[in-house]
């Protein structure tokens, strides 16, 4: 990885912004661009430059990286020391950087047994709206010492604050991984999984989708073997791969000429019930449906069963990306963003409309 | 210490008709306001720190805190929140123009989901009745401080508390998926969900550990986890306090996080031994207590691997609970440990820096150090595994200067703990006990930026004002400034 400190460039390029008064598009290596509203902002500010790693101890399970570090390089360097992001980051691409991974604040299979990003986070080094470089949180896994600026920053779509460096609690690699399938309806896959929940089982990721559900167990080589026992299934040769394209969403169901939409439900049986067009993940929390029902349909779904619908991939849509916050929270975002960017220069309108 | 806050100058007159204007809105028992009454509420865990307030609100519905929030803001009277009052940092100290709102009658589960493994609750549940009522469904809440049987839930997330479970299980902010709140102006909002993430910024982190500062929450909706199948812990001794913290620091190293890796020192293994008679050897220089749970065949692995790096990493003696009332017994003397060093010294002041696990034994050292220099005796407990540190320093009030003493020593030692890249509070918050460290850890601007954002929630600052967030002057008075990249900081500041 290079070592490249440009934060002295990027506060300069922030302060003749403030002068100018023109908004800043935020971009790291441009994977998420898909993500969120579009916003037609000229002036960019690239950090894909600002790589580096500030500072990793892998005996304290922490890393300190610059925002701009490519994710592939800083998974490669902490697979070196056999460790890891315990959230399992999507990518989306070769370039996603860190600080890209954090504004949009997404996890991957592992997330409902080890924890999100924000999770993860420790602390940060921004540059805010008024161009000053600040710190909060640190490197050490407990510290109450000031509001969480942090974890606020986490899934902020960059619209809060221009991420310089970011620090993480690290994972051990699992000693050893097994995949399993099942040939199950969406209904008797959720109750599985419903099932593995109340217990003490090793499983660390789920997926159901077109009549199959995969299921990954990870501990010791016996811990598992026993668990495949208990759990039963299929051995799904070269897994690594199948999660990957599962996460990076290179999986078939995500390339169909459709809506992508993302639900964020609370664990319950509650079926979907669009079986065919619909993949389940997190213990049936998270769910992807690719469908062109209208967006109204599919948020009052999500609302009862008491969720939220994000369109995460709008193939011809120009409907709004995020679920709509109530107005009373939504003024209280905007109070938020004009505390940290007064002049409301970092990606206006990349989130919501009025943030 | 005291908050950065001055009261109001309110004459007796103008006391009795803001009661009487509270009172109005309140049925009969909701308000105290006599000084016998008020006495029980004058101080929290940080006991040397005392203050009657004007009033105590103790309401039972949501439309009375309301109410009262209402009534607050419009005129201009702070609002002290306070759970169980067990914070160790002054949190719930009132004010004395203002109102202690009083949680305790909030007390109720309101509904245990065993499928969605959530609990939600109100603020005034105490921690431990969380496990007690999902027990039957072979559930428990992870996070559990030392003061779980007394210490209320939504204290807990005021403080983002800690605990001996939080080294794998994570804090407060880990284990909670939402919140309802009351904004000063007495709005109810609802900030994270019921699901694993929600839309929108994560207030639901900013909320957790914000102290009372930014909103009242009103109900909590926590995540439950399926109790271990078993649990194994792990007695170590040490003749040498830098080995154990070595021992602890390549116990994670090696990949294992264990549920809970606790270590004592001397001072307080006799203390509790003489207290509860855990059976710890009392000649041991430190103890490490480790807790391994999950499945069986995986904790009979684990207790293996952690018996043997703790032989090769200089444990003198290795003992692993037989029984489960062997279990319970080895954790009554480390949770015993505050009182049991009550017993020996009229006072103690608890301390509760956190640092990287590699620089243990070099703290320690410079802890002892300092002891010397101040002629002050040091027990300490810590919670090893997550580097958070509680010197409890002993003195006696009843000499004069000696508590000042006592917190100029404890603010040295914040000191070497940022120092040595770690944070003046792991767990029990600034509250007006650490005010002046915050100058140490932040800049000017990193703290104009927290101001900023409390403003965001309670732009009157009505919300437990002067508390966790110092202001400039202040910082400027205490001098002890961060100085940033070689500048003066709060140069605009006169210098006193
Ligand atoms: C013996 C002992 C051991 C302890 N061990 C631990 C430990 O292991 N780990 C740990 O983390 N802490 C520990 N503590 C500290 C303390 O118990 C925790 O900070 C606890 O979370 C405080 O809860 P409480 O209900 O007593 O809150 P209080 O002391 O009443 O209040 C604490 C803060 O929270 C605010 N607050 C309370 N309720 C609300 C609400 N509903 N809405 C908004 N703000 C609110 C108050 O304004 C105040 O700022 C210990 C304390 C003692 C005395």
């Amino acid at each position: 990885m290079k070592e490249n400190d440009l934060s002295q460039a990027i506060q300069s390029h922030i302060k003749s912004a403030l002068n100018n008064k023109t908004p800043l598009a935020i971009e790291g290596g441009n994977s998420k661009s898909f993500l969120g509203r579009k916003i037609n902002i000229a002036n960019k500010l690239d950090l894909s430059g600002h790589q580096g790693v500030v500072a990793y101890e892998p005996t304290e399970l922490a890393i300190t990286v610059r925002s701009g570090s490519k994710l592939k390089d800083v998974e490669e360097l902490l697979l070196k020391n056999n460790q890891q992001f315990a959230f399992e980051p999507p990518a989306f691409g070769e370039n996603a950087t860190i600080g890209g991974m954090v504004a949009a604040g997404l996890s991957g299979p592992r997330r409902p047994y080890a924890g999100s990003v924000r999770d993860a986070v420790l602390g940060v080094k921004i540059i805010n709206g008024k161009g000053e470089i600040l710190e909060y949180g640190g490197r050490v896994m407990k510290n109450v010492a000031g509001y969480d600026v942090s974890r606020l920053m986490v899934g902020a779509m960059g619209t809060l604050g221009v991420l310089l460096e970011v620090s993480f609690k690290l994972q051990p690699k699992p000693q050893y991984s097994l995949t399993l399938s099942h040939t199950v309806s969406a209904e008797t896959a959720l109750k599985k999984m419903l099932g593995w929940r109340r217990k003490n089982t090793p499983v660390d990721a789920t997926t159901w989708f077109d009549g199959n559900l995969y299921f990954r167990l990870s501990s010791s080589e016996q811990v598992v073997a026993n668990a495949q026992k208990i759990l039963g299934g299929e051995v799904i040769n070269h897994a690594d791969n199948f999660w990957s394209e599962i996460k990076n969403q290179q999986h078939h169901f995500f390339t169909q000429e459709k809506n992508i939409w993302r639900l964020s439900l609370p664990a319950t049986l509650a079926s979907t019930d669009k079986t065919a067009k619909e993949l389940i993940e997190w213990d049936g929390q998270q769910r992807w449906l690719a469908d062109d029902i209208p967006a109204s349909e599919i948020r009052q779904y999500a609302e009862d069963l008491s969720g939220h619908a994000t369109l995460f991939r709008a193939e011809r849509s120009q409907n709004e990306p995020f679920h709509p916050l109530p107005g009373m929270l939504l003024k209280l975002h905007q109070q938020l963003k004009a505390a940290l960017d007064p002049e409301s220069i970092f990606n206006p309108g990349r989130m919501y409309k009025e943030l | 210490m005291l908050p950065d806050h001055t009261p109001a100058a309110l004459s007796s007159e103008q006391k009795q008709s803001l009661i009487n204007g509270l009172a109005t809105l309140l049925p009969d028992n909701i308000l105290l306001y006599k000084d016998e009454d008020l006495h029980p509420y004058e101080c929290d865990g940080l006991s040397v720190y005392r203050q009657t307030p004007l009033a105590v609100a103790l309401p039972e519905t949501i439309e009375q805190i309301k109410a009262i929030l209402r009534y607050c803001s419009d005129n201009n009277l702070p609002v002290v929140a306070r759970g169980a009052g067990t914070g160790l940092s002054g949190g719930a100290y009132p004010l004395a123009d203002g109102v202690l709102l009083g949680l305790s009658k909030f007390n109720r589960i309101l509904k245990i989901d065993p499928d969605a493994r959530t609990a939600t609750v109100e603020p005034g549940v105490r921690n431990l009745a969380i496990s007690e009522a999902v027990a039957q469904h072979n559930l428990f809440y992870a996070p559990d401080p030392s003061s779980q049987i007394a210490c209320s839930i939504g204290g807990n997330v005021a403080e983002n508390s800690g605990g001996v479970h939080c080294l794998k299980y994570g804090l407060t902010v880990h284990n909670i998926l939402q919140l309802k709140i009351l904004t000063m102006d007495g709005e109810l909002l609802t900030v994270g969900s019921e699901a694993l993430d929600s839309p929108g910024y994560d207030l639901l982190a900013l909320m957790t550990g914000s102290e009372g500062l930014l909103g009242i929450i009103t109900e909590i909706t926590v995540k439950l986890l399926p109790k271990p199948e078993r649990v194994q812990v792990l007695l170590a001794a040490f003749d040498n306090v830098e080995t154990a913290g070595e021992a602890v620091a390549n116990i994670i190293a090696n990949g294992i996080i264990p549920a809970g890796l606790e270590m004592m020192d001397n001072p307080s293994i006799r203390a509790s031994e003489d207290f509860v008679h855990a059976g710890y050897p009392v000649d041991a220089a430190a103890i490490l207590l480790c807790e391994l749970d999950g499945g069986n065949e995986e904790v009979s692995e684990l207790v293996m691997q952690v018996r043997e790096l703790l032989l090769s990493n200089g444990a003198v003696e290795v003992r692993t609970a037989e029984s489960d009332e062997e279990r319970a017994r080895f954790w009554a003397g480390r949770k015993s440990a505050f009182p049991a060093v009550g017993r020996i010294s009229p006072d103690y002041y608890c301390m509760d820096g956190t640092i990287p696990r590699k620089a243990l034994g070099k703290i320690l050292a410079e802890i002892s150090r300092l002891s010397e220099q101040y002629q002050l005796q040091v027990a300490n407990v810590f919670h090893a595994g997550d580097g958070n540190l509680h010197p409890l320093i002993l003195y006696d009030a009843n000499n004069p200067g000696e508590l000042e003493k006592a917190e100029k020593f404890g603010g040295e030692i914040l000191t070497r703990c940022v120092e040595v890249g770690g944070t003046i509070t792991g767990e029990h918050g600034v509250g007006i006990e650490k005010l002046d460290q915050m100058c140490v850890q932040f800049t000017a601007e990193e703290l104009e930026q927290l101001h900023a954002i409390k403003s965001a929630f309670d732009p009157q600052g009505l919300l437990n004002p002067g508390k966790a967030v110092p202001t400039l002057h202040r910082c400027a008075e205490f001098g002890a400034m961060h100085v940033h990249k070689g500048e003066l900081p709060f140069p605009e500041l006169p210098r006193f």
